[in-house]
């Protein structure tokens, strides 16, 4: 029996080709940990193409996940355990682990041919290369075709429980509960009962293979993590925009309609809505995505809540229909789950580049809100005021996700339904002014006010008949004006209506601990967890860091300007170019350190911290 | 058939013309075929016995795109070629409302469409008015679409080089449950057939021949006049026009075409069925329309067959899993099925 030694995390990561099941495995392993009261914070990467040829580099899927007896932000960057069940995906994923990591792998495809294919003159698992790890090289393959011998299963089908019986392993090696994973395949393979009770047969080999063989001799303890009483699952960013949006519409009591068109890494939104049919929502998967959007608003124009979900190229598309939105002032929330670009760039990588196309990307002054996600989690809490601002407003709402939340899971405390504050939508009823013959009549652009809003008649309600569209409105009346000093009017109070949002806006908070750092790292969307866990390190490293983050991006937090001012320097790290940092800089003409990542993952949190330190080290040398 | 209407509240008390009528100056050009078509349509809605306010017409963007500001209804003028994607939003959240999309050669036919293509397949409870002046007018006489080939405009100083569309032919090819066809100059067809669209449940399209007097002026002078023929298309009745000199047989081959009636057997005469399931006989009746200069086009309804719409379906669907208490069941939805508990443990 191995010897249980206790760890406070483990970066793991399972690769494999395509078809090799790789992101199921994670999946489980991820549940399995979840339940277990770990902190987790996972990753998943595969390949745009759905099955690239087998064996080969580009063809490698992999899936990680980082979990501790502590609240984590981020996967982790390196590994400190690669399981890989064939050559390519051991070459893919080798560089990244961690030095004195745990390899498992699967020796199967070891083979002279397939070493070939990608490049690899010798046996790395024979030629002494991997000696600075600890390498576990078995036959999966062969063990799991064994296991699930007595079933009647093709030797492709056989071979396929290889992932199965990875997870077995991997579940008694970090001692994990197993109750879920049976369940779940008991449920998946329902309809197929050999290849149910091959999966289970595969796994549970996998399982005993640990506990009777001594290839491992210690296996690992992770303790649950601390976290705020209440009831947790695991949810992915996607999931939890999904449940924000039919949260926002219930809360406002509208209908909540999704116009989309499917696009990586957007569509599981449009898949989850599609299948809440049970809650009453209203799916229409629509030709292209500006039919998507247009029947969106339409929706809106009839009283429910419209919502369209993207990724980039669709946002490109959508443009001119969101402007039609800024004119007619209509609730609708855009969802834009950004990938790389540009054009198609990497569908199912990650990145920030869509921020000043969110923010500009109009003709005309077009202002409307931006928001962004800071985690998988916050998903929902962002889709939710999205809805909120949307409505209260009467404004197009963008907010942007992305590939990294929109895929990666994290532990998610069940949020109490009854404590979110309602949205009140206040339809207008009856007519709101007078006519020249002083008759009451319903001016569709008379304003609240306080918010700007306009008022809001829906078809159906008597003597309110109005017409709008996308020609300048005059004000109040809402008909056809060319006049030109109205034009101005409209124009700034279309921009004044953007300001009144401040006032809904908290104030963004400063993290600093020990209230003398001179270098403020300010984020904004899936930068959060990155900057976090690195600030975290440099703080332990003994220096200062402030840390602040962004979730309003227009109109921004009344205080932003002040806090910016109030350090010697101020770090923006961004997966783009320095896109908030000139929006930044042109509004509070401020110095902002860009920071630039445009990999297609997220920043790495080891090389940020190595920057920051050396960012605030500069920083005292000057003095 | 005529349930395109069920599910739209009746106006309790009768309306006239001028409850259709809004407040805002007409301002299309003198003598355009738009002025003809609205006043029909403001009489035309008057008759259909249903709630003002429950009227909604969508418009994209071209001369003819400006229409919902002169009807008193609800409406939106939108952008170009994207009314029927608007509509479908508002058709498929409000079964009772009655939706309009009110639309131009170009913004139907070019940018708009992938999405008339594809609203008429889904069958979406919404009628079509296609305002066909084979020109582009607002932006000042470009040719469209539906131009004849070798049409000169300010585009095309050496004559356009590209075939155009049969709107009819389009759509009864993109499975459209009502296709019909009208003119400006003919009131009583036009609200004949607007009627009978209304009426329809599904998408309707009505192509309406309009004249433009300024940028393409008399494009369907031929067909009104002494040498052009409007085919009238009459269910149940033998296809003949012309006073009875012409008529339309189905050939020994098969082909749908026009003879003299004195030299056939009147067996051969075909008699118009819009209700025929397979669109073929449909179809050929719409290529008896010239395809350049226009003297010879048949007008009426070419189909008109029963299917379940889109919108309905959607609504049905919902309806037949949505659970009693949503917020119970959101609830449920949002713990999922693998939830555990955290106590507050010393870090
Ligand atoms: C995206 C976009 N492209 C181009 C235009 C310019 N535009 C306005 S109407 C129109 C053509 C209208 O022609 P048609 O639909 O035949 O309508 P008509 O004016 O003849 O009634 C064009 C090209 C526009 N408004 N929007
Ligand atoms: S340009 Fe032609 S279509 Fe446009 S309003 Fe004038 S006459 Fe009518």
């Amino acid at each position: 029996m191995a010897d249980q030694l206790s760890l406070d995390r483990v970066v793991i990561r399972f690769a494999g080709d395509s078809g090799d099941g790789m992101q199921l495995t994670g999946d489980r392993f991820t549940a399995e940990t979840a339940s277990f009261g770990n902190d987790i914070a996972t990753l998943p990467n595969f390949p745009a193409e759905i099955r690239a040829p087998q064996g080969t580099l580009p063809g490698v899927s992999s899936f990680q996940l980082h979990f501790a007896n502590f609240d984590i932000v981020t996967p982790g960057d390196a590994p400190d355990v690669l399981v890989a069940m064939n050559p390519a995906a051991l070459k893919a994923n080798l560089r990244d682990l961690r030095k004195g990591g745990v390899i498992i792998v699967d020796t199967a495809d070891f083979t002279k041919r397939n070493l070939a294919k990608i490049g690899w003159a010798h046996n790395p698992l024979e030629d002494g290369s991997l000696g600075n790890y600890s390498v576990h090289a078995l036959d999966l393959t062969g063990l799991a075709t064994g296991a699930v011998a007595e079933f009647d299963l093709s030797r492709k089908d056989a071979s396929r429980s290889k992932n199965m019986f990875a997870l077995g392993l991997l579940s008694w090696l970090y001692s994990r509960p197993v109750e879920g994973t049976l369940k779940f395949l008991s449920e998946k393979f329902a309809k197929n009962p050999t290849i149910r009770d091959a999966n289970i047969a595969a796994f549970k080999a996998g399982h005993a293979y640990g506990e009777t063989t001594e290839t491992f001799e210690v296996r690992y303890q992770v303790d649950p993590a601390p976290m705020p009483e209440g009831r947790y699952r695991q949810i992915s960013g996607n999931l939890a925009t999904a449940y924000g949006l039919i949260t926002g519409a219930h809360k406002a009591g509208l209908q909540l309609f999704l116009g989309s068109y499917p696009i990586t890494p957007a569509s599981d939104i449009l898949h989850e809505l599609s299948r809440r049919k049970d809650l009453g929502v209203m799916t229409f998967q629509a030709e292209d995505e500006i039919a998507a959007v247009g029947a969106a608003l339409g929706a809106s124009f009839g009283g429910s809540l419209g919502v369209t979900t993207t990724s980039g190229p669709g946002m490109a598309l959508k443009a001119e229909t969101i402007g039609l939105a800024v004119m007619t002032e209509l609730p609708l929330v855009v969802i834009n789950v950004q990938r790389s670009g540009p054009s198609t760039g990497m569908p199912t990588k990650t990145e920030q580049a869509d921020l000043l196309q969110a923010m500009y990307g109009r003709n005309g002054e077009s202002p409307l809100p931006v928001l962004a996600a800071k985690s998988s989690t916050d998903c929902f809490d962002t889709a939710l005021e999205a809805c909120r601002i949307a409505v209260k407003y009467r404004t197009p709402v963008i907010m942007l996700s992305d590939g990294y939340l929109a895929n990666g899971a994290e532990p998610w405390k069940l949020p109490d339904l009854d404590s979110i504050e309602p949205i009140e939508p206040n339809f207008a009823t009856g007519p709101n002014g007078q006519g020249a013959d002083g008759k009451d009549v319903f001016l569709p652009y008379e304003r609240d006010p306080e918010t700007l809003a306009r008022a809001w008649a829906v078809p159906g309600t008597a003597g309110l008949e109005h017409r709008i569209g996308g020609i300048e409105k005059a004000a109040r009346t809402g008909n056809v004006s060319y006049d030109p000093d109205n034009h101005e009017l409209m124009t700034l109070t279309r921009r004044d209506k953007l300001r009144r949002i401040v006032a809904d806006i908290p104030d963004i908070e400063v993290d600093d601990p020990s209230g003398r750092a001179r270098v403020l790292v300010l984020g904004w969307g899936s930068t959060y967890g990155p900057i976090t866990a690195a600030a975290r390190r440099v703080r332990l490293g003994g220096r200062d860091v402030a840390l602040a983050h962004l979730r309003h991006l227009n109109p921004m937090p009344a205080n932003l300007g002040d806090v910016l001012r109030s350090y010697d320097k101020v770090i923006v790290p961004e997966m783009n170019l320095g896109q908030l940092a000139v929006v930044l800089q042109a509004r509070y003409f401020v110095d902002i350190t860009r920071y630039s990542r445009v990999r297609g993952l997220p920043i790495s949190l080891s090389e940020l911290e190595v920057d920051l330190n050396a960012e605030i080290d500069s920083l005292k040398e000057e003095n | 058939m005529t349930q395109g209407l069920a599910g739209v509240p009746l106006s309790l008390e009768p309306l006239t013309k001028k409850d259709y009528t809004s407040d805002q100056e007409v301002r299309w050009c003198p003598g355009c075929g738009d002025y003809a078509v609205l006043a029909t349509f403001q009489s035309m809605m008057a008759t259909l016995g249903i709630k003002r306010e429950n009227t909604v017409i969508i418009s994209g963007i071209g001369c003819s795109s400006r229409f919902p500001y002169y009807v008193d209804t609800y409406g939106m003028h939108s952008i170009h070629g994207r009314a029927p994607s608007i509509a479908t939003g508002v058709a498929i959240s409000r079964p009772d409302l009655n939706v309009w999309v009110v639309t131009g050669d170009g913004d139907a036919l070019s940018i708009g469409g992938n999405h008339l293509m594809h609203t008429l397949r889904r069958n979406v409870n919404v009628t079509i008015m296609l305002f066909n002046n084979r020109i582009y007018g607002l932006t000042k006489g470009q040719y469209s679409p539906t131009s004849e080939l070798g049409k000169v405009t300010k585009s095309t100083p050496y004559g356009s080089l590209d075939t155009p569309f049969n709107p009819v032919s389009l759509a009864l090819g993109a499975e459209a449950t009502f296709v019909a066809r009208t003119i400006d100059s003919d009131r009583k067809h036009l609200a004949e057939v607007l009627t009978a669209a209304a009426e329809h449940r599904g998408a309707s399209l009505v192509e309406i021949y309009q004249n433009c007097p300024i940028f393409n002026d008399d494009a369907f002078a031929t067909l009104k006049g002494p040498d052009g023929v409007l085919i009238s298309l009459r269910h149940g009745e033998p296809i003949v026009f012309g006073g009875g000199e012409y008529c339309v047989i189905r050939d020994a081959q098969g082909e749908i075409r026009v003879a003299p009636t004195a030299d056939v057997d009147p067996s051969h005469i075909v008699v118009h069925d819009e209700t025929r399931t397979d669109p073929s006989q449909a179809f050929a009746l719409s290529r008896l329309t010239e395809p350049g200069v226009l003297r010879q086009a048949p007008i009426g309804i070419f189909r008109r067959v029963e299917r379940p719409t889109y919108d309905d379906l959607v609504r049905d669907q919902i309806a037949a899993v949505k659970a009693d208490d949503t917020e119970a069941a959101l609830k449920s939805v949002i713990a999922g099925s693998a939830t555990w508990e955290a106590h507050e443990r010393p870090a």
